[in-house]
């Protein structure tokens, strides 16, 4: 009867602990291990070559451009994004008419594919027959022209631009529900004191809103780091290397040089990274709590 | 004293200008679908001369060929099915694993949960490379088994979390009634916990439907053969082959666009619940 009963316990987590042991435990560990072989992906030998791959790395001039290519568009995310979405958000929150209309229009770029928004801005941005171009001809700004996702000066920054599109969406309503939870009290003890808005906003609002600021930083962090479908789309990471990621990279090490090995090894630098960078933060957002 | 004009100029000013401020990115919001609509109208002759965002006469050809020779129906089809039968295998999977979770006493409980909960904070970087090792091996890659099983691996975590949450918030007396009426606890699991977890199973349901609709990478190193991809990837293997046939594009765009943004309209509020909450534990 006990037997009956616990073997039922483990019949209900027994398929979800199945499909997680095959497709994340085993990848997993075998990305680990794969990091230290040389390996085409095909022949059913695999050469140990230690720490080779990860020597390799460090040489890499390519996969460093890489890395600081997405800091780059992390750091524009982090900051012209993440601005944006709390001035929304601090507009939405508020009497204000057709809130409804505004948030459910900004969150319309986050459910859409990447692929889906990559092709749709290529084609807006096209540097022939784009309609952005076109406008900028009309309205007289024919010299500020140019073949935005070609242009090795203005790729980067254009990509960085749309990845920003489709995700300010997502850091509004994550604000929207921080801001919602500030007691409208609070508001209203500042008023009757005599506050105007900006000393409100900046003694009320901010302190409250610190944790809430901190966890999407970090979310915007990890997530844009790990940006490539949107830009695999948009350049393939061209013109040159000038808008490859990391991800794109380890793509490129598997399906382009069939370097399974020196993929996963640039796979486990990339996942030590990013502990490190939520690592820092997590410190940094412990000692602004406290 | 400030009259009651000066406040009541003074507010509409300021109302006027966050309304000008929030219409413009609104506007920046759905432009880029509105051309991608107006571009899919247009034909090959006219679209790279007329610059409106009303086409001069609506071309619905594009669609047609899209669908019948672009092969856009049988990729939409898979969609939906891939969708459809990921979904399924995550509600029932992790429901069952979080009521064990939030319900039952047995050896390992913690420490499942804890595994579970920080495969959700650590995506394995260039773990597709594993995948697609594994799935070869298993004789799963290029099958639509193998996509679908990985997909459910996807979406477990945040699901097995978001169906915790409300589990360990449900009150118990309506299980112990179950229980002394002699169900069994995959019983209770089926007639009383599932039932009674709609509303947030509709925010699994969504979020996840969204995520297998929209995902890329796995498909395109998963499948080979046109027949069995989804719509993402059969967009980029025809944008490959059809650079310049910007019409036809876009209507392949909009079709696979299309159900998401209907989707959304319907359950915004779901989606709208399960972005604030997942993004508690991420």
């Amino acid at each position: 009867m006990r037997f009956k009963a616990a073997l039922e316990n483990y019949i209900l987590v027994f398929p979800a602990v199945l499909i997680f042991s095959i497709f994340y435990i085993i990848p997993f560990f075998s990305v680990l291990q794969l990091g230290f072989y040389e390996w085409d992906g095909i022949l059913p030998t695999k050469i140990f070559v230690g720490l080779n791959n990860f020597k390799e790395i460090f040489t890499d001039r390519v996969w460093w451009q890489a890395l600081w290519q997405s800091g780059y568009i992390t750091l524009i995310a982090l900051t012209f994004q993440n601005a944006l979405a709390f001035l929304l958000a601090w507009a939405c929150d508020r009497e204000i008419r057709m809130k409804n209309f505004y948030r459910v229009l900004f969150f319309i770029p986050p459910v859409l594919s990447e692929v889906v928004v990559g092709l749709v801005w290529q084609w807006i941005l096209n540097g022939n027959y784009g309609i952005l171009n076109h406008w900028l001809t009309h309205f007289g700004f024919a010299n500020l022209t140019r073949n935005w996702l070609a242009d090795p000066n203005t790729a980067l920054t254009t990509v960085a631009i749309v990845h920003c599109w489709k995700g300010f969406g997502w850091g509004f309503l994550l604000f929207l529900a921080g801001l919602q939870t500030i007691p409208r009290e609070l508001y209203e003890a500042a008023r009757v004191d005599g506050a105007n808005a900006w000393s409100t906003f900046k003694n009320v609002t901010i302190p409250l809103m610190i944790p809430v600021v901190i966890m999407v930083a970090i979310l915007t962090i990890l997530g844009t780091m790990q940006v490539f479908v949107l830009i695999y789309t948009m350049t393939g990471g061209g013109p040159g290397y000038h808008t490859e990621v990391p991800v794109l990279r380890i793509l490129a090490s598997m399906r382009g040089s069939s370097r399974f090995g020196y993929a996963c090894a640039q796979g486990i630098t990339f996942g030590v990274i990013l502990c490190m960078v939520s690592f820092v933060q997590l410190m940094i957002s412990r000692k602004a709590r406290n | 004293m400030k009259s009651t004009i000066y406040y009541k100029t003074k507010k509409i000013t300021v109302n006027l200008i966050i309304h000008l401020f929030l219409l413009t990115v609104a506007v920046t919001c759905i432009f880029p679908l509105l051309w991608m609509i107006s571009s899919s109208l247009k034909t090959q002759e006219t679209i790279f001369k007329d610059m409106s965002l009303i086409p001069q006469s609506l071309n619905f050809a594009n669609y047609y060929h899209a669908w019948v020779e672009g092969g856009f129906g049988r990729y939409f089809l898979n969609s939906i099915f891939y969708t459809v039968a990921v979904v399924i295998g995550i509600v029932i999977i992790s429901s069952m694993a979080a009521y064990a979770f939030s319900r039952l006493r047995f050896a390992g409980r913690n420490v499942l949960f804890i595994i579970f909960m920080a495969a959700m904070m650590i995506p394995i970087q260039g773990s597709f490379v594993a995948l697609y090792v594994l799935l070869n091996k298993l004789n799963l890659r290029n099958t639509a088994l193998g996509y679908i099983l990985c997909m459910i691996n996807v979406g477990l975590s945040t699901s097995i979390f978001l169906l915790k949450t409300f589990f360990d918030k449900m009150p118990k007396e309506l299980e112990d009634a179950a229980r002394i009426d002699g169900c069994t606890k995959l019983g209770i699991w089926w007639h009383v916990a599932l039932p009674l977890a709609k509303p947030v199973l509709a925010v699994v349901v969504v979020l996840n439907a969204l995520n297998v609709w929209n995902e890329f990478i796995l498909a395109l190193l998963i499948f080979d053969s046109r027949p069995l991809m989804p719509l993402q990837v059969a967009l980029m293997t025809f944008q490959g082959e059809f650079v310049t046939r910007y019409p036809l594009l876009m209507a392949g765009l909009t079709i696979a666009a299309l159900p998401i943004i209907i989707l959304y309209l319907l359950m915004q509020k779901y989606i709208v619940k399960g972005v604030t909450q997942g993004a508690v534990v991420g």
